[in-house]
């Protein structure tokens, strides 16, 4: 017989083991999987990692895909901190690329090229942010539930692209297989370090993020806002502005992040331009628990994570698609290790005669899941009627 | 320790030296607790004191961590609800554990036997179980389309229709008018010739010396004694609860004389997203110096009321005048800088006024921060003003640095209202600010209320102890379903006629001798 | 061109492509019922496709092949579940997860089936109807019976299985049970429910007839496994649950037209006056069931008095916490 009982808040250093050890185990977990789907899991393992870093060309790549991985979980990190489920960074990266594209395409060839760039910056931000912004508004005035409303988006924004790459931008200098116009060659983006220069971008921004959060009015808004609105509303701040500029926000980095990709490694628009960044970076958000500083280094990981299963595939005919399984198993044993967070369990001998219980005071860290609306404070030891 | 009962006739059930902890808090500490058959049992303590952690190891919700549970003298032991059900007690919860959109019927019949679900056949049986026990309602009315009284009734019939032989009723009263109170009374003493066993949890004297037989104490976690309501008094009664003589009268200043209005309210009216009409050209004055008090059944618009005023919610009509100046229409930013203060302690005490996850300074932040000049956050200076607050209040907590999630529920209405008066507000709006406290706490705060009082602040209570409210306030205004039904002095009313008006009669017409009672 | 024989047709082809959306639907919309909000449906519908799919190819037996679409998929159910039930974790990330290891998951495994196509007797199944009509010669009886009557079991055992879970949500005291849980499962406790119980089993028998919605569209439809086959049905039923306000008769409407809006692209090229148009355009056309969903999710939303589904959807229940 065992039940269920609250824990105090351990210290930092021992929730960050409990931490480790539950990615630690999706990882063992992963790799029984890889095993029982007739693989090597040891030799996997270490060709991932070798073809993250064991080369100085392994390396670029590993950092050319963090990069936007990077961006746009900062960005989406934001809209997270709001209680904005904004699943919509497929969309917003997307959309960001089209802008820039559009930009590329419609000034003239003797524009320099850091006009052009800051320009096509601008366009990717506000792409980004109109995508957003169109869930956002109707969440904001009508209560519609965003995380279905941002997740259509990306499809239409797909179709939208489609339409672009096969009708509309078609180059027409390419016979055979549809192609959009690439970009203008000085909107490429030079390379610093080998990497291009996008990283400057994605520390920046890291920075950014973080003291817009800590050290602003408007983040402070936006972590009241995310806790709890009615609360928000009875401290006078405007929700429905801070929670749009908020989205805003969000989708702009993301679409940034999006414009990064194009003019840094991709230099063309077309239908896989994501390569699936806008669901990673709720990945690497959510293990990041949200703070700037370890998005940029946990995007860090998973790019290794996507840039070696690309090494496997092609060395072990080991499917890339493991990459997404490893990916999945982590998450949820990091979702799974909150429990331990929060809860111990207690054993009992006899129901009613369990062994005494040690820990002093202390009440959960109550989150439950998803709608903002679970506004779920702590109510048994508050409510008084212990 | 409790009396030495054990010896009894026929206890309907019998607790014996149960103790339960959360962490390091002992709800209960070897506790004894046993009620006859036949018998209105009491269960008199105050908030905190751990009335409902008992009654949930009752029925089957938590498990305590020593003693023993007997039902009609077997020794029994509950793993879940289900068990303690099967064994005849039924637990009528204070937020009634019903599916709102579900039918009354549903609701009645979820978690019997049988496999296929027969509305009509339900329905009437129901409807004939009920009129048994004198209770009248509509098995086929979803659960959100009822009153508060007719939710209570579903819930108690539920458990009756269940077997229950035992009925455990926690805070019964805090939601009902004293009319609909007497009715409840009248149920219950039906059920105890039936020879059922009730156990009325209450803190409200006068309803256990009013409606029981036995009554037992409980303060702090343990159980302190066992009466038979004839032999003793409330003075008694009290003195165990708190554990002192304790005066329980609340002190009222004079009101100012000379002050001027601060509070102009004409003509107000409200609807809400979905439709209702939540207040209905609602008028009154408030002074500087003295309080008005508001008093009503949950949802008669005290919430909109405090929202139309601070300006969180934009009024249909009306006007609002603080200090001569119109504020209808500012933004709640704007009308807090001018000096008026709005808390709402709601019923999961954390929604409204704070954050949870923060600690006390940047909660005390909340309302300072928009002072501050600039887009960066200052805190430096707002540390400074919590430490004080702290001080003041004689808030318990380790720092200010501590989240204030891991406060007790005094103290965290302590932040609130140091909070609050820290902005030295002209107007001091206060709703149910002593929600879920102990006697300690509640004084506490009401000595903070007549302080700002004597410093000419005008102050608008809204609670729902009637008590409180004629002795604290000067006045009282009380609402019924968005309508002002009467503003009186409070020296010179009476509790059944503040019911009356809380049901809707309006109050010329029970100065006039009418006393009808009317839902509004 | 036979106008009347195109639409038939098309009726037909929606009907069958709808399929794998009604099956999708009416287990997402138990599982929500439970008051759990899963989005993992796209990775248990690829997770029961493809374990359904190999099976049949190495085994080439349909018994074997239907448990493996259901086990693959309820296992995935079922680690969702005890993250959300047991381990009281965020229901939309963990949901999220769920997608992305299933995905994962279903692609590396179908691999291993690449380039194959589904075994013939298995196809044999679902090639017999067993309502259609032989020597049809009457025009309206013949529309009628390529529309509705040429289908295989499969898809009308789907419909029954409407049928079915509607009398069993509103008529037996189990389904009030699990509408009792996803409302207020505190109430439900109370009632003496096991609440627990209640929604493992539903979370994980919603799970499985999303496995078996993903089983059809290798197995029958296409005949072939390619990475990512579902192509984001998965999404598509989140939104239909909604849409039909969590009741599953009004799922087979809701699956038709989702189902009838996605292929009505296709159909249209046969038109090449329509097509040319930007508003028929194959590519554009593509949209018109997200942006259906948007519509509908805006309007239930907007509605003011609306029940905007089972009040206790994505909250974690715990009972010590009352």
């Amino acid at each position: 017989m065992f039940r269920i009982a609250k824990k105090d808040e351990l210290p930092k250093w021992k929730s960050l083991i409990v931490r480790l050890t539950s990615i630690l185990f999706g990882i063992v977990l992963a790799g029984i999987l890889i095993a029982v789907l007739g693989y090597n899991p040891m030799a996997t393992f270490s060709a991932l990692v070798i073809g993250a870093f064991g080369s100085v060309n392994a390396l670029t790549n590993t950092f050319t895909i963090a990069i936007p991985l990077a961006i746009t979980a900062l960005g989406l990190a934001i809209a997270f901190r709001m209680k904005f489920w904004n699943i919509g960074g497929e969309g917003q990266i997307i959309m960001g690329c089209v802008f820039a594209t559009f930009v590329s395409h419609n000034m003239p060839e003797t524009t320099p090229g850091i006009i052009l760039i800051l320009l096509m910056g601008a366009a990717g931000f506000l792409g980004g942010a109109i995508w957003a912004l169109i869930p956002g508004i109707f969440r904001v005035f009508s209560r519609t539930n965003e995380t279905l409303f941002t997740l259509m988006m990306n499809y239409i924004a797909l179709s939208i692209v489609q339409f672009l790459h096969y009708v509309l931008w078609r180059d027409p200098a390419s016979k055979g297989f549809p192609k959009i116009k690439a970009i203008q060659l000085q909107a490429h983006l030079p390379v610093l370090f080998g990497v291009h220069i996008g990283w400057i971008v994605a520390l920046v921004l890291a920075v950014m993020v973080f003291f817009l959060i800590r050290k602003t009015k408007l983040g402070y808004e936006i972590r009241v806002v995310g806790e709890s609105e009615p609360t928000a509303n009875y401290a006078g701040i405007n929700v429905k502005k801070v929670m749009l500029t908020g989205v805003a926000l969000s989708g702009g980095i993301v679409g940034l992040a999006g414009m990064i990709k194009l003019t840094g490694s991709v230099y063309t628009l077309s239908p896989a331009i994501t390569g699936n960044a806008g669901f990673t970076a709720i990945v690497i958000a959510w293990l990041s628990g949200l703070s700037a500083p370890v998005i940029a280094l946990v995007s860090i990981l998973i790019a290794a994570l996507e840039q070696g299963s690309q090494i496997i595939q092609i060395k072990l005919q080991v499917p890339s698609a493991v990459a997404a399984i490893i990916q999945g198993l982590i998450l949820m044993s990091a979702l799974g290790s909150e429990f331990f967070l929060r809860y111990r369990i207690v054993y009992a001998k006899q129901p009613g005669k369990p062994r005494a219980i040690k820990r002093t005071a202390g009440k959960p860290d109550n989150e439950s899941g998803g709608k903002p609306e679970s506004a779920e404070a702590d109510r048994s030891a508050l409510k008084g009627d212990a | 320790m409790s009396e030495n009962i054990s010896s009894s006739p026929n206890p309907a059930f019998s607790m014996q030296g149960i103790s339960k902890s959360f962490g390091s808090v002992r709800a209960n500490d070897n506790i004894h607790f046993q009620v006859r058959k036949g018998e209105i049992h009491a269960l008199l303590g105050e908030n905190g004191s751990g009335k409902s952690t008992l009654m949930n190891i009752l029925s089957g919700i938590y498990k305590p961590d020593a003693g023993t549970i007997e039902v009609d003298g077997s020794l029994r032991v509950f793993h879940a609800p289900k068990d303690s059900i099967a064994c005849g007690i039924g637990m009528v919860y204070q937020h009634f554990m019903l599916a709102e959109p579900l039918t009354a019927a549903e609701n009645i019949a979820a978690g019997s036997s049988g496999i296929i679900l027969n509305r009509k056949k339900e329905s009437a049986s129901i409807r004939a179980f009920s009129e048994k026990y004198g209770m009248e309602i509509d098995p086929d009315k979803p659960v959100v389309q009822m009153s508060v009284s007719e939710k209570q009734t579903v819930a108690i019939l539920k458990m009756l229709y269940h077997g229950a032989r035992i009925l455990v009723l926690d805070e019964p009263t805090a939601v009902l008018t004293p009319q609909e109170i007497k009715k409840l009374f009248n149920v219950l003493r039906k059920m105890r010739e039936n020879g059922c066993s009730v156990v009325f949890i209450s803190h409200k004297l006068n309803e256990v010396m009013e409606l029981c037989d036995r009554v037992t104490v409980l303060r702090k976690g343990q159980s302190i004694k066992t009466y038979v309501v004839e032999d003793t008094c409330s003075y008694e009664l009290v003195e165990k609860m708190v554990g002192r003589k304790v005066d329980l009268s609340i002190d009222r200043p004079v009101p100012c004389p000379d002050c001027k209005d601060c509070l102009v309210v004409e003509n107000l009216s409200l609807k809400n997203d979905e439709g209702f009409q939540k207040l209905s050209d609602i008028s009154f004055t408030l002074r500087h110096g003295e309080i008005l008090g508001v008093a009503g059944l949950a949802g008669s618009g005290q919430k909109e009321l405090c929202e139309t005023i601070a300006g969180i919610m934009p009024a249909e009509k009306g006007r609002i005048f603080f200090d001569g100046t119109n504020i209808f229409g500012k933004s709640p930013r704007e009308i807090i800088r001018m000096g008026v203060s709005m808390s709402f302690i709601p019923e999961d005490r954390l929604g409204m006024g704070l954050v949870a996850s923060m600690d006390i300074a940047d909660n005390i932040l909340l309302k300072d921060y928009s002072f501050q000049k600039g887009p960066f956050l200052k805190t430096a200076a707002v540390r400074v003003k919590a430490e004080r607050i702290v001080k003041e209040l004689e808030i318990n907590t380790p720092g200010i640095f501590h989240p204030v999630r891991k406060l007790s529920g005094g103290n965290i209405q302590k932040v609130i209202l140091g909070r609050e008066i820290n902005l030295k507000p002209k107007l001091l709006i206060t709703a149910y600010a002593v929600r879920g406290l102990d006697i300690n706490s509640s004084y506490t705060i009401y000595n903070l209320l007549n302080a700002q009082k004597v410093k000419d602040v005008a102050v608008l209570y809204i609670g729902e102890d009637l008590d409180v409210l004629l002795e604290l306030c000067d006045r009282i205004m009380v609402m019924c379903a968005g309508k002002v039904t009467g503003i009186v002095d409070a020296r010179a009313i009476t509790k059944e006629e503040i019911g009356q008006m809380m049901s809707g009669t309006k109050l010329k017409d029970i100065k006039g001798g009418a006393g009808n009672v009317s839902n509004c | 061109m036979d106008l009347k024989f195109i639409i038939a047709t098309f009726l037909a082809s929606a009907i069958a492509y709808s399929v794998s959306l009604l099956l999708g639907t009416l287990g997402e919309l138990l599982t929500e019922r439970a008051g759990h909000l899963n989005l993992g449906v796209e990775g248990m519908m690829l997770m029961g496709g493809s374990c359904g799919y190999v099976t049949a190819v190495r085994t080439q037996n349909l018994g074997l092949t239907l448990l493996a679409a259901v086990l693959g998929a309820g296992v995935g159910a079922l680690m969702y579940a005890i993250l959300t039930v047991t381990l009281r974790a965020n229901q939309n990330v963990s949901g999220l997860a769920l997608t992305t290891f299933g995905a994962g998951l279903a692609n590396t495994l179908g691999s291993t089936a690449a380039n194959t196509n589904t075994p013939a007797n298995i196809t044999a199944y679902f090639t017999y109807h067993p309502f259609e009509l032989k020597n049809v010669t009457n025009p309206f009886l013949s529309f009628i019976n390529t529309a509705f009557l040429s289908h295989d079991i499969f898809i009308y055992a789907s419909l029954l299985l409407a049928v079915i879970l509607t009398v069993f949500l509103f008529r037996t005291k189990e389904g009030l049970a699990l509408r009792m849980v996803g409302e207020n499962p505190a109430a439900a406790d109370a009632s003496g429910l096991m609440v627990t119980r209640i929604k493992y089993m539903y979370i994980v028998l919603g799970g499985m007839l999303c496995g078996l919605a993903g089983l059809y569209i290798p197995l029958v439809l296409q005949r072939t496994w390619h990475a990512d086959i579902t192509a984001g049905k998965g999404w598509i039923v989140v939104a239909l649950v909604i849409f039909v306000r969590w009741h599953p008769i009004k799922a087979i409407g809701g699956a038709f037209i989702f189902g009838a809006l996605s292929i009505i692209g296709l159909s249209i090229q046969q038109f090449p006056q329509l097509s040319s148009m930007i508003f028929f355009n194959q590519y554009i056309m593509v949209m018109y069931p997200y942006i259906l969903t948007v519509i509908v999710l805006v309007i239930t939303y907007a509605r003011k008095k609306a029940w905007r589904g089972p009040s206790a959807i994505g909250n974690s229940y715990f009972r010590e916490e009352r």
